[in-house]
């Protein structure tokens, strides 16, 4: 079987591109890093592509609010490629700035509603934080993440505006309820990772940025578009983790979305 | 029009932040801080569009709050701080790029930041809050009520060049000219000038005198580590020698060229040293200071700092893959009686530099991997922050060599007065037109900026789009493009160089140190494929000019003639400078004795130079790039220091080398002996290497030396004795100095810093399966010491916390290098679990940081080696670690390890730190006759003392 052609644009000020296109290829796909200015003339399309994944970095700088000003230009600019793209259902993959912009861009948790009753804003200690954490995939909803529920993931965070915060209790009710909280914050400890491990419960480092009911990551209803704040793609080869439980590899997650695009 | 927009956020961690901080600077009645973003739009914008413009980019429907108009009601007192005009503001640009996407009126934007603060606090305490925690008048202007926004203005160039008559000035006259336009060149050096254009029957243009002091200032040329010194050194007990030393840099470049490793690929030609990685990679690694900027504005300057540092790796074609920080500063817990006027606190230096340096770092998507910091009353007035970086490049792709009729092209970022003349300038009287004048001394970085430069020279070199490349950095374009034409003589036009802001002179141009700007020369008929590339990558390209092969310096802007100067003449007509110094040691004093105890042992633990650094380390992306293998802190916790950073670069996969960094600094040591300091440094540097599985023959340094006042003779006795130790240590290490760097004149009304000198080194760990760090330990292993400790106690982290008066230096070690390589066998060959070096606080602070890394208890018998139980403690000699092995693996380790290898515990499935001392009296009976004194704490009480937090 031929590995399929993931797309992966840059925009100024991304960065994690290069650990992103590792992991996809670990996982069997055909990354292709492109920058958003080619796919604006049009020498690369997104219809050519497989799936999506939007790396992490900090596209523009984190002006004006990490992610804003990229989710404005998917917007204005492939506005009707992303629509294409998400009701094909092929895998759309946001990892911390490309969560931010999904959010941003009203694509997670979806559909678009206006006004945004979700966002991704400062982390509750106010400042940047990096340190590994333990996920576990917890999509409720049938998505292509589904090949991985109930996997334990440990990976790093490495975000200042990361915190999930919500309009009203009832949103939070709602994503609960729908099945779209993707990756969630869970208890750390030095024994082997196993199911059922507690939910970090709100606690500081276990969930790192006060994000509200410990949620790491986001899907949408029919499953397609998937984000999440850490980085499981710095976690694929088994030297990369630190000391600790010998295990909690983030390659299933990206073996999902390929396996999706197949 | 104009219109302002003030957006807050429901929950506001910064405002919480300043609440937090207020009784710190001694407003405890401050009892309410709420932050709002404020943006002054300008144009022929209508309410709808501005309506649209919150809505789809300013405004967070889910947690900000807006308003449009007059600034809101105030229930306290407010505050208004914005950015002077020319600083950099990237929310501002990128609001304006917005209305652009969004198909909306074309717009002006200045931002700032409004603080609403409540309580009971008078206009003196809204002062302090304003000057102490909110603005910074270096680059922000600040009020209490409402700011009026500046935009940037539409003055035209007014272009001129001016004359500067030297023909009859006198001596007296010349150096005042050097002084008033801070030349910073000395008398000798104005009337080499002065006879040059003599002979050339014309005066110099402005633009020649600057570019001359540029390219003549000890920051571009070194003249201090050039020149022929006389060092009168009187020993401790008065016997004087007078020794002649031709150039200190001559000297530090002999021992390199003397080693010359077969791996050696460049050392102190380039921007970065280079050395060989595997058959395909070369690794290069430079280290830079910003000290001054960031004693200023310290996000700024330590933002810029990592930014040029970056460039000097971009400088050498190779990609930036990992950074470094070590950084000084004065006490946290200064009071502020005792803080001089005019410098800012060192809490908020400090928390400014962090806060800087994970920023550039983290945009760029670079590791922040290595440091260290350390606290002294001595960096108060200035503090001192060394940035460094690595980069990766396939061997022997670095060209160097540009031809006749090559363009000189510069891409990156835009020019303003960055830099220019900085201190001169005052920052009274803020109208839009002095505003507009001042520029700014110190800037903010634009890392997005330097990230597109990262990915186009990058892809440039891979493409051979270029034969040469340096960084614009100090000097800006005169340094850059003159350094880069020495040999061919090159022709600019400054014309089409795009600025930040209109209305700067020709001489402005060509001076700016305007950040994030790379130089390149460029055959012409690679230029279309250059100028794709970078419009791809959203980076701006400028053709300056073309080099000529007649070895002139021309510069024109307009038909105006800017510099028309010999290449010779700048670069070989600097007279050498003659420098005397003096050292003298000082007679050994006997220390205050004392009886070591536990409360000793957390007191060292507490120690801010030892005390974990997490709270700062955290704040930087060490992960980026997913090549971290040993990371700043491990463990099970993940709270236990690591010794060097080891990283496996993205894209060498093919194998399992991976490099490793490490540094040593010991300023306490040279207070007593900057010689010994320096020695005493590079084993710092190496033992940590050693420690995470470098391999002790594959080692190249760096020099960074921050010191005071070179004229002053003691200062520069101190500077050649660091010197010595530098090329003594080169010599017993076989590891060669590959780049460095010299900041002098750290001095603050007329105290000198501690001479500092940090020692980088970067290695190679040859597979990285046997990387290992500080806590891989497993209850039931052996523990190891190897080395032995000297009774020495001068510059020691015991002598700081106790007071002991002690003025002996640990001895350095003649021959090193046995014990590090029998070392490194043991680990290349899997024996060691963990290993972790002996520096601060000795034996003592290096057992407890393994227990509290690993969470393991450790119960060792500390060797006596005659010395007292305090000096057995807490000594710090030079080449020792505490190691960890398996006992299935005693007699291999034995083996390994020699002589140099001593059994002194065992790691236990327990929470005790537990260390048998022997008594002073029986110290000489040996370890198993003494009687001994136990030092008893627990894991929980250690990593109370080592975090600050609670038992």
């Amino acid at each position: 079987m031929s590995a399929p052609p993931i797309l992966i644009p840059h925009a100024s000020g991304t960065n994690r591109d290069g650990e992103a296109a590792q992991a996809v290829e670990l996982a069997g796909g055909d990354p292709r890093i492109v920058h958003i200015n080619e796919l604006r003339r049009g020498d690369v399309a997104f219809a050519d592509h497989a799936a999506v994944l939007l790396p992490g970095g900090f596209s523009y700088g984190d002006a004006l609010g990490a992610g804003g000003r990229l989710a404005l230009e998917l917007r204005t600019w492939f506005g009707e490629e992303l629509a294409a793209t998400v009701a094909a259902g092929k895998p759309l993959l946001g990892i911390c700035n490309g969560f931010q912009v999904l959010v941003k861009a009203g694509l997670l948790p979806g559909p678009m509603s206006a006004p945004r009753e979700v966002t991704l804003t400062e982390n509750a200690r106010g400042r940047f934080e990096c340190r590994w954490v333990t996920l576990r995939v917890d999509v409720g909803t049938p998505s292509w993440l589904s090949a991985a529920h109930g996997a334990l993931i440990r990976c790093p965070v490495a975000h200042g505006e990361g915190r999930i915060a919500v309009a009203d209790p009832r949103v939070t009710q709602e994503i609960e309820d729908r099945g779209l909280v993707a990756f969630r914050y869970m208890h750390t400890g030095a024994a082997p990772l196993e199911d059922p491990l507690k939910p970090a419960d709100g606690a500081y480092p276990a969930n790192p940025n006060g994000s509200v009911n410990d949620i790491a990551g986001l899907c949408d209803a029919p499953g397609a578009v998937v984000g999440l704040m850490p980085h499981p793609e710095d976690h694929v080869l088994s030297w990369q983790r630190p000391s600790g439980p010998e295990e909690g590899a983030g390659l299933p997650v990206f073996e999902a979305f390929v396996g999706a695009a197949r | 029009m104009t219109l302002r927009i003030d957006v807050t956020a429901a929950d506001d961690p910064e405002g919480a932040q300043v609440l937090a901080a207020a009784p710190l600077v001694g407003v405890a009645t401050l009892t309410g801080c709420r932050v709002s973003r404020v943006y002054h739009v300008a144009g022929e914008i209508s309410a709808d569009e501005i309506d649209r413009l919150c809505a789809e980019v300013l405004v967070d429907p889910v947690v900000d709050r807006h308003s449009i108009g007059d600034p809101p009601a105030s229930v306290g007192r407010a505050v208004e701080v914005a950015p002077m005009a020319g600083v950099t503001d990237a929310d501002a640009r990128e609001l304006e790029r917005a209305a652009s996407q969004l198909g909306l009126a074309e717009i002006q934007v200045s931002t700032a930041r409004r603080y609403d603060l409540e309580g009971d606090i008078d206009e003196t305490a809204v002062a302090t809050i304003t000057r102490r925690l909110l603005a910074n008048d270096t680059i922000e202007r600040s009020v209490e009520g409402a700011l009026e926004p500046i935009f940037a203005g539409e003055a035209s160039v007014d272009a001129s060049v001016d004359l500067v008559p030297l023909a009859s000035l006198s001596d007296d006259e010349l150096e005042a000219l050097s002084r008033d336009r801070v030349l910073s060149l000395d008398v000798n050096e104005m009337r080499v000038i002065q006879a040059h254009f003599a002979g050339e029957d014309r005066p110099p243009t402005d633009a020649e005198l600057e570019t001359l002091a540029q390219t003549w200032s000890e920051h571009c040329v070194h003249k201090t580590f050039r020149a022929r010194i006389e060092l009168t050194h009187t020993a401790a007990d008065g016997t004087v020698t007078v020794t002649e030393h031709d150039g200190l840099l001559p000297a530090l470049r002999e021992v390199t060229e003397e080693l010359d490793p077969w791996w050696l690929r460049s050392a102190f030609v380039d921007d970065a040293g280079i050395i060989a990685f595997d058959e395909d990679f070369d690794l290069a690694f430079k280290v830079e200071t910003h000290n001054h900027p960031s004693a200023l504005e310290p996000f700024g300057g330590a933002n810029t700092g990592v930014g040029g540092v970056v460039r000097d790796i971009l400088g050498v074609s190779a990609r930036p893959i990992a950074c470094t920080d070590v950084l000084c500063f004065g006490p946290s817990d200064l009071p502020d009686d005792r803080l001089p006027t005019g410098v800012l606190h060192p809490r908020r230096i400090r928390d400014g530099v962090v806060a800087g340096i994970g920023d550039y770092g983290n945009k760029l998507g670079l590791p922040t991997v290595n440091g260290a910091v350390i606290y002294h009353e001595g960096y108060v007035g200035n503090p001192l922050v060394y940035c460094g970086a690595l980069g990766l490049l396939p061997a022997g792709s670095h060209p160097t060599e540009a031809h006749i009729g090559d363009r000189v092209i510069s891409i990156g970022g835009r020019v303003g007065r960055d830099g220019i003349h900085g201190a001169t300038f005052s920052s009274a009287g803020m109208d839009a037109s002095t505003v507009d004048s001042v520029g700014s001394a110190v800037q903010i970085g634009d890392p997005i900026t330097e990230k597109g430069c990262i990915e186009v020279v990058e892809r440039a070199r891979d493409a051979r789009l270029y034969t040469a490349i340096t960084d614009c950095g100090a000097g800006g374009f005169s340094s850059a493009v003159g350094e880069m034409g020495e040999d061919l003589g090159v022709e600019i036009d400054l014309a089409g160089v795009p600025l930040k802001y209109p209305g700067l002179q020709p001489w402005e141009i060509w001076l700016s140190e305007a950040q994030e700007r790379i130089v390149m020369a460029v055959p012409p008929d690679k230029l279309p494929a250059l100028q794709t590339l970078c419009d791809d990558w959203d980076v701006e390209l400028t053709d300056l000019g073309h080099f000529t092969g007649d070895e002139r310096l021309r510069v024109g802007y307009e038909g105006l003639s800017v510099v028309d100067m010999p290449m010779a003449f700048l670069h070989d007509g600097l007279p050498r400078r003659d420098m005397v110094g003096a050292w003298s040691d000082v007679a050994p004093v006997a220390p205050v004795a004392h009886t070591p105890d536990a409360k000793l042992v957390l007191a060292l633990l507490a120690h801010p130079d030892v005390a974990s650094k997490e709270d700062i380390v955290r704040r930087y992306d060490h992960e980026v790039r997913g090549g971290t293998i040993v990371r700043p802190y491990v463990g099970p916790e993940a709270d236990g220091p690591a010794d060097a950073a080891v990283i496996k670069p993205l894209g060498t996969g093919h194998n399992t080398i991976a490099a490793v960094l490490s540094n040593g600094i010991c300023p306490r040591v040279g207070f007593h002996d900057p010689w010994a300091m320096a020695l005493l440094a590079i084993d710092e540097a190496v033992r940590n290497l050693v420690a995470v599985g470098g391999d002790p023959d594959r080692v190249a340094v760096l020099d960074n030396f921050c010191w005071g006042d070179p004229t002053k003779p003691d200062r520069l006795g101190g500077l050649i004795r660091a010197v010595q130790g530098c090329t003594d240590g080169a010599r017993r290490y076989a590891m060669p100095f590959i780049s460095g760097k010299d900041s002098l004149f750290n001095e603050f009304d007329g105290q000198a810093i501690p001479g500092t000198l940090l020692i980088s080194a970067v290695g190679l760990v040859p597979d990285m399966a046997h990387a290992i760090n500080s806590a891989g330990m497993h209850p039931g292993d052996d523990l190891w010491l190897v080395g032995r400790g000297g009774a020495a106690l001068g510059g020691s982290l015991v002598d700081a916390v106790l007071d002991l008066g002690a003025t002996e230096v640990p001895q350095p070690l003649d021959d090193p290098l046995p014990r590090y390589r029998a070392l490194h066998a043991a680990i290349s060959g899997g024996l060691i679990t963990a290993a972790h070096d002996c520096s601060d606080g000795g034996v003592a602070v290096a057992i407890a940081e393994m227990a509290i890394a690993a969470r393991a208890g450790v119960h060792v018998t500390v060797p006596a080696d005659g010395l007292d139980p305090l000096g057995a403690l807490t000594n710090e000699a030079p080449g020792r670690l505490v190691v960890a092995a398996s006992p299935s693996d005693r007699d291999a380790v034995a083996a390994a390890l020699g002589s140099f290898g001593r059994r002194v515990g065992e790691v236990m499935d327990d929470d005790r730190i537990a260390m048998r001392v022997p008594d002073a009296d029986d110290a000489a009976a040996g370890l198993d006759q003494a009687s001994h004194t136990i030092i008893e704490v627990s894991i929980a009480d250690a990593l109370a003392a080592f975090t600050g937090g609670d038992a």
